[in-house]
């Protein structure tokens, strides 16, 4: 643990403040696009994190992690499509199709390790995206638009966007307490363990492909919640949402902001989408700038943008 | 036109006095595709909307004009995304844009929901002319059936009894071939949608198609994808085999890259730069003089009808744009001097208007775009009854 | 059956074309140890290098042959500059990196040749079809692209399998240290490496570029398929690259040609138009995923790793 008033202590509670303060700031006549925006970045955080958990400390390189954005923002869509409305059953659905589809892709792609577990997954992914593609009763190529928001009880109503971005602010920070938690847990340990050394930790007689299927599925489910998010932020849901550059966007949040950290996904997330929305106002042709940046983080900032702020990264 | 400059002259003698010192600006927000393999539609777009506001001296009904142009970057969720910052950030008063039928869809709600009035220079999915159409929603274009709903025409005028028809697996793309099957009275013997946009390589749908052996193919491939089209098309060797029929695939952006392909390739269009009217001949010569080197497309003189149509109604209601019933009414009047001659709204917002037949033929060292015949006056969209609004 | 023929033939030569991209992945793969997710903008050069060349000499054949060139020096000036300095470190920062690197190729291009993409004619003599069985006809370039992926492929083989060069490169691909420690210069054999691999993209590329014209973005999508060839056949392998390359030719191609027809039996015939393009699409990566399940590190794997 690095002092608390280390730079990077002070950056990120300053960062945490911010997002808290956002909407005051809006009501006080701040520009409302702030306010979707960060609901956005808030809403891939929570993505980003759940990766982080598998990524950073589990050492597995899911290269489809955005199927389960597109599973929990379809089970949303679908169900609104055929008229189930209420939270109460979309939401379940939503993390329960996530975690079966990680159940299954886990148990099959754990087998593997290093590039080919990259592209397993991947091929996992892509093979989800199309099937959503051929789903010509909602929408196919074209996406699915939903025409009511989950229902919740009163008083929580998701089209009140300062509501939803506390919402969503609320599960961002839950997720990353309970990633947390898991991670320093016992179980937490033998992930960690098995990522460094996978044949000692067996040795001591530790389960590891059980306890690693058992984190690839938290982190999809979690990831299943983002989706269904994102199906309420967008009020629409299309395959392109999982296709693999989706993933490769959240890979690069997580190295961005610092992989195995806790902060780091949200860092990574809020640098990479306001560094874009920025450079986009800035030149038609941003991508010749972000692209070399990204290059130079990977060769002089190990550890992302969380290493760069304190040196000191957390187990 | 001619008023419309006359308004805006008339307006900066009035600005030029104090008491008109803070007046308000008109601002549009403009969603096209500005990045990409498909950014040549955009640039097009933009040039023709900046050229109609030159001509109007920058001004409307006496007011400055702010734009703000938004790339989709060939995507709906960014579509729709940036739609709603025009809408909650840059508080718009008018939307115009959209290539693609997809995104328009995705982008619909909160243009809707929000009452901002949006005038579609391109993309027309059935949805918007049926049962999604709203009092604020205008098209400058056309809804997506009726293009090749010409074409199925034209066949049968030339007595093709059987047709294979390809086109991309995306809204506009399942519309076209429904479109022109409606029209076509021979035997549709085999149809394939293909991945849409990332499907490039046709040879095995060619192949189907050449093995079909019909009297003609049909195709609708906008942007890039026409050119490889055509390519595979000759490659395949069915050019002097099997005619080729298209809507949407041949156009003043690819023609410089299908060049002798395109040549006795047939297509329908509701505008063709030659055709003879005035508004039309000045907007084709100022475009070529202030772009060099390019010429205007169909989507750009959508885009500079639609700059048109906004700057009639912004004049007839003084830039008051609080009132919406006002502002709409002067919207439905279409009280301006159209590219392609005459010019008026169905119920449904969206034109009732020609469509011609339009062949490729080679001048000098070039190859360009003409009107041959008139197939269809005054065509209506078939899903006009669907909309509720009379 | 003429429909058959002409569709194995369109499958073969996509396959073979895969093989040229997913050969110099393999090998860059195999010896570096380096995902590299911009060896598509190195496709994509080829072909914008070859449409240049080829306007400017205004003769297809000296266009591709200075387009090889040119990739060939991109690829060892981006080896020299960025690639060098990720051998060695995690496949996440490669990823990144490389991922970056696309970005930027992709925006110069836009820049250097702007947005509309450039095309590039085929010489008279290719641009017609030929008979290759009584009956049936099938176009002269596709035929050419036959032969000469062919021609590479028993080329990469004698280089690889016959020659000191090829010695080093398998000895790369199962011990890196082991090479170091002979003394071999190990920094201009990674160079050489990559340079070939960028060539031998460069070539898709630009023989791609009569077919489907040439564009921003045309590497990204095909990208993903030589990965999946990559992985499917091994990695580090050639011969499991080309085995891995024709089935995925065909299975694209035929799946596109007669899956909506066998679609169309089960479900309603508009149901089947949209889903067909998309679950053929998907095969592929079903028969990456058995492949993987069965066998996890590909058919033909070099390395033990």
């Amino acid at each position: 643990m690095s002092g608390w008033l280390s730079v990077r202590a002070i950056a990120i509670v300053a960062l945490l403040l911010a997002l808290v303060l956002l909407p005051v700031h809006v009501e006080l006549g701040g520009s409302r696009f702030l306010l979707t925006l960060f609901t956005r970045i808030i809403i891939l955080a929570l993505a980003a994190v759940s990766l982080n958990l598998i990524l950073g400390y589990g050492g597995m390189m899911s290269f489809g992690h955005a199927a389960y954005l597109g599973i929990g923002g379809y089970a949303v869509g679908i169900l609104a499509h055929e008229g189930v409305f209420t939270g109460f059953i979309q939401w379940p659905v939503a993390l329960a199709a996530s975690a079966l589809f990680a159940l299954v892709i886990g148990a099959l792609s754990l087998r593997t390790r290093g590039v080919y577990f990259i592209m397993i997954t991947l091929a996992f992914a892509q093979m989800a995206y199309y099937v959503v593609a051929g789903l010509a009763r909602y929408g196919g190529d074209d996406g699915l638009t939903i025409y009511k928001r989950s229902q919740f009880i009163a008083p929580i109503d998701l089209s009140n966007k300062v509501q939803f971005y506390y919402i969503c602010l609320a599960l961002l920070f839950g997720s990353m307490y309970l990633v947390r938690r898991i991670v320093n847990s016992r179980f937490g340990l033998a992930i960690q363990g098995a990522r460094s050394n996978d044949t000692r930790m067996r040795a001591i007689g530790f389960p590891t492909y059980r306890y690693k299927l058992v984190c690839f599925v938290i982190a999809g489910t979690l990831c299943g919640l983002s989706g269904a998010l994102i199906a309420n932020h967008t009020d629409f849901v299309s395959p392109a949402m999982m296709y693999w550059t989706r993933s490769g966007d959240l890979i690069i949040m997580v190295v961005l902001g610092g992989m195995g950290s806790t902060f780091g996904p949200l860092v990574g997330a809020v640098a990479l989408l306001v560094l874009e929305e920025v450079l986009s106002s800035i030149t038609e042709y941003w991508q010749i700038i972000l692209g070399p940046l990204l290059l130079l983080v990977v060769l002089f900032a190990r550890g992302g943008i969380d290493g760069l702020l304190g040196k000191v990264r957390h187990g | 036109m001619r008023k419309a400059i006359l308004a805006a002259s008339a307006a900066l003698l009035l600005a030029a006095s104090p008491a008109m010192a803070q007046q308000k600006t008109i601002k549009i927000g403009f969603i096209s595709t500005f990045s990409g393999p498909v950014a040549v539609i955009g640039e097009d777009m933009r040039n023709s909307f900046e050229l109609a506001l030159d001509h109007m001296g920058r001004k409307m009904g006496g007011l400055p004009v702010e734009v703000i142009y938004e790339d989709d970057g060939f995507k709906p969720e960014v579509g729709k995304q940036k739609t709603e910052k025009l809408i909650e950030s840059d508080k718009v008063d008018f939307i115009s844009g959209y290539i693609w039928s997809n995104v328009l869809l995705a982008s619909l709600k909160p243009v809707v929901d929000s009452k901002t009035f949006l005038v579609i220079a391109n993309a027309g999915p059935s949805q918007i002319a049926g049962e999604l159409c709203s009092p604020t929603v205008f098209s400058t274009s056309w809804q997506n059936d009726q293009t090749p709903q010409a074409v199925g025409l034209y066949m049968n005028q030339k007595g093709v009894k059987s047709v294979f028809l390809i086109g991309p697996n995306y809204a506009a793309g399942k519309d076209m071939l429904a479109g022109v099957a409606a029209t076509f009275k021979g035997k549709v013997i085999g149809q394939e949608l293909t991945t849409w946009p990332a499907q490039l390589d046709f040879s095995a749908e060619l192949a189907k198609a050449k093995a079909a052996n019909p009297d003609a193919i049909f195709v609708f491939y906008p942007g890039r994808a026409g050119v490889q089209v055509l390519t595979q098309y000759a490659q395949a060797g069915l050019k002097d085999k099997i005619p080729l029929y298209t809507a949407f695939t041949i156009d003043e952006l690819s023609l410089p890259l299908q060049k002798e392909l395109a040549l006795g390739v047939p297509g329908a269009q509701e505008w063709v730069n030659d055709l003879p009217n005035e508004a039309n001949k000045k907007f084709v010569a100022d475009y070529i003089k202030k772009y060099p080197g390019k010429k205007p497309s169909f989507y750009g003189a959508q885009s500079y009808d639609a700059a048109n149509l906004i700057a009639s109604a912004v004049a007839a209601t003084k830039g008051n744009m609080s009132d919406k019933v006002a502002v709409q009414k002067a919207l439905e009047k279409a009280n301006f001097k159209s590219v392609r001659g005459n010019f008026r709204f169905g119920n449904n917002h969206v034109p009732i208007q020609n469509f011609y037949l339009q062949d490729v033929v080679k001048k000098g060292d070039d190859y360009v775009l003409k009107t041959v015949a008139t197939i269809v006056k005054d065509d209506q969209d078939r899903f006009h009854d669907k909309c509720p609004m009379k | 059956m003429t429909l058959f023929i002409e569709q194995c033939l369109n499958g073969l030569q996509f396959g073979l074309l895969l093989f040229l991209l997913a050969a110099g992945l393999t090998l860059v793969f195999g010896i570096m140890d380096l995902v590299n997710l911009a060896h598509g903008s190195l496709y994509m050069l080829g072909a914008y290098f070859a449409a240049t060349f080829a306007a400017w000499t205004g003769s297809f054949v000296f266009g591709v042959v200075l387009a090889l060139g040119a990739t060939l020096m991109v690829g060892m000036v981006v080896e020299v500059v960025a690639m060098r300095r990720l051998y060695g470190r995690d496949h996440l920062d490669h990823v990144l990196g490389t991922f970056g690197l696309i970005l930027f190729f992709d925006e110069l291009v836009r820049l250097v040749w702007g947005p509309e993409g450039l095309t590039l004619p085929l010489p008279s003599w290719l641009n017609t079809s030929v008979p290759i069985l009584p009956g049936v006809d099938y176009s002269a370039y596709k035929l050419s692209i036959i032969v000469v992926t062919l021609a590479v492929a028993a080329f990469l083989y004698v280089l690889v399998m016959r020659t000191r060069i090829g010695m080093l490169i398998r000895a790369g691909a199962s011990n890196r240290e082991m090479v170091g420690a002979l003394g071999v210069n190990i920094k201009l054999l990674y160079t050489l490496v990559f340079g070939l691999g960028a060539a031998l993209a460069g070539l898709a590329g630009l023989m791609q570029a009569p077919i489907l014209t040439v564009q921003i973005g045309m590497g990204e999508n095909i990208l993903i398929l030589a990965f999946v060839i990559t992985v499917i056949g091994g990695i580090g392998s050639i011969r499991g690259a080309l085995v891995a390359a024709i089935f995925v030719g065909f299975i694209d191609t035929l799946g596109r040609a007669f899956f909506p027809d066998l679609l169309r039996m089960v479900l309603s015939p508009a149901a089947a138009s949209t889903a067909a393009p998309a679950l053929s699409s998907m095969l592929i990566y079903l028969l990456m995923a058995v492949v993987l399940v069965v066998k996890p590190e590909g058919l033909f794997s070099a390395s033990g790793k």
